[in-house]
Order: C-alpha cells, then structure tokens, then sequence
C-alpha cells in the first residue's frame, strides 16, 4: 500500500476539478437563463 | 420579438439523460479498470495507477485542441458563430483535462523521480500548450463585438493548435525525464493495462463530448441575451 496517498490525491483532484468545472458552467448557464426570463419579461 | 430572437440563436438541444447514463457507467467501469482490474506495475506498484487518467486525459485534452483548430479553420471559411461557439466550448474542456494532466503528473512524479517538477521538454511543451489555450480564453473577454472576437480567436486558435504535435512528439524528438511512449515505436505495455488504458480513454472521451455540448449551449445562450439586449435597446431608442 505505498503511495496509497499520491494515489487518493490524485484521483480526488480529477474529480475536484471536474467538479469545480461542471459547477462553473451550470453557474453561468443559471444567470444566462435568468437574464433571458428577465430580458423577454421586459420587452412584453 | 422574443420568438424572432429565438430563431436567430437557437440555443441547442440539451444533454439526454441516456447519455449521461452511458457515460457514467463507463466512467464508473473506467474507474474500476485502473484501480482494480489492472495488474500492478513491478517497479512502481500501486502509483503508477495514476497513469491510466492521466495518459487518457492528455489523449483526450489533444482531441479537444485540435477540435479547436479544425472549428477555427471552419469559422474562418465561412464565418458562421457556431464554429466559434465549438472552438471556445473545445478550447475550455481541453483546458479542464490538460489541467488534470499539469496536476496528476507532478503528483506521480514525486514518489517515482522525487521532484515534482522538472523543465524537460514534454513538460514544459504541456504547460506551454495550456498556457496558450488559458490565453485563448482569455484573449475572448478581451474583444466586445461577436464578428471580431471569433475572428481574433480563430487566428489565435490555429496558432495555439500548433503546440499539439510538439507535445505529443517530444519524447520522440528529445531526450526527457519524462517515460517513453506508450504506443507506437518502442512502446511496450502489457496487454491488460492497454485494454484498461484505451476504456479509459474511451471514457475520458465521452465525458469530454458531454461537457463540450454543455459548453456550446452555454455559447448559444450566451449569443441570445446579445440579441435580446439589442433588441432591447433598439425598443428604448424608439420610444425616446
């Protein structure tokens, strides 16, 4: 089991960072769809 | 009004849940594959495990660049946005999997070479590439007018691109600290860790053309609320 560690942290910062990925586009996509809502709420 | 802009900037189908699933049983088998099924290596035993994400990742990060080349060089012919929204979409998932690669490299470095870094040529050609496409993303906040900004971006797109086979023929064109290839002349890896090796980049792939159709729709979006605060603009100066 050496390295154990190494190996934990590196399969952690693979999933860290798809994470953080995925979290930032479904951000993105939130404000762009409630900008969109707010835009054709305003041109009614 | 809202429906004519609709049909200027359709803003793309969204993700199947089918398609979730199969990627996600193939992440999950992937996963199992490199942890588990794999036969351990004899002289660097349980981290060398990390290689199976790692080397995958890479494979998949050049398939994104050059998808990124491939959708500049359309966009340059025939000046439609969808390429640019493929060429941003590609270029920020090959910048998520070559993020993987510049972060599980130095961690399986340091227990086989004992440095987490060295500047040989492989490394250093990897982090130049990253860095190119970081800049290319960059560089697009940097331009305002839709037209322009593609334009801009496809050009630098191309040269970015060009990195590609300097990464990938390094260790054949130079002297590095970095292991030979795996594939190819003088690649000689067992049968079991090929068959787990290329599952997981089948996978790396699929996880790849997911987020890359989630990316595009965000473009797609992106380019609605333009139209959209034009439009709304155009209205405002009628009524004034």
């Amino acid at each position: 089991m050496k390295n154990m560690n190494f190996l934990v942290a590196a399969y952690v910062a693979i999933w860290a960072i798809f994470c953080a990925y995925l979290f930032s586009v479904a951000r993105r996509m939130a404000t762009l769809q409630d900008d969109i809502r707010r835009l054709k709420e305003g041109g009614k | 009004m809202a429906s004519e802009s609709q049909s200027r900037t359709p803003s793309g189908a969204a993700i199947s849940f089918p398609s979730v699933l199969v990627v996600f049983l193939l992440v999950a088998t992937a996963s199992y594959g490199a942890l588990i099924q794999a036969p351990e290596e004899a002289t660097m035993g349980l981290i060398q495990r990390i290689f199976y994400f790692h080397v995958s990742s890479a494979w998949t990060g050049f398939v994104a660049f050059f998808l990124v080349f491939i959708a500049s060089i359309a966009y340059l012919r025939t000046r439609a946005l969808k390429w640019d929204w493929l060429s941003v979409a590609s270029a920020e998932v090959g910048v998520a999997f070559f993020t993987v690669v510049l972060v599980t490299g130095p961690i399986w470095a340091k227990p086989v070479w004992g440095i987490w870094w060295t500047w040989d040529a492989r490394l250093t050609s990897s982090f130049l590439l990253w860095i190119l496409f970081v800049s290319y993303l960059v560089l697009r906040t940097l331009v305002d007018e839709p037209e322009r900004r593609a334009m801009v971006s496809a050009v630098f797109g191309i040269f970015a691109a060009l990195d590609i086979p300097l990464v990938y023929f390094s260790i054949w064109w130079f002297r590095t600290q970095h292991p030979q290839p795996v594939i190819g002349a003088g690649g000689s890896l067992d049968g079991r860790m090929w068959r787990v090796l290329m599952l997981c980049w089948v996978a790396t792939l699929g996880v790849m053309a997911l987020l890359i159709r989630l990316r595009y729709r965000l473009e797609a979006l992106r380019t609605e609320v333009d139209a959209l605060r034009l439009e709304e603009s155009r209205n405002a100066g009628r009524t004034m």
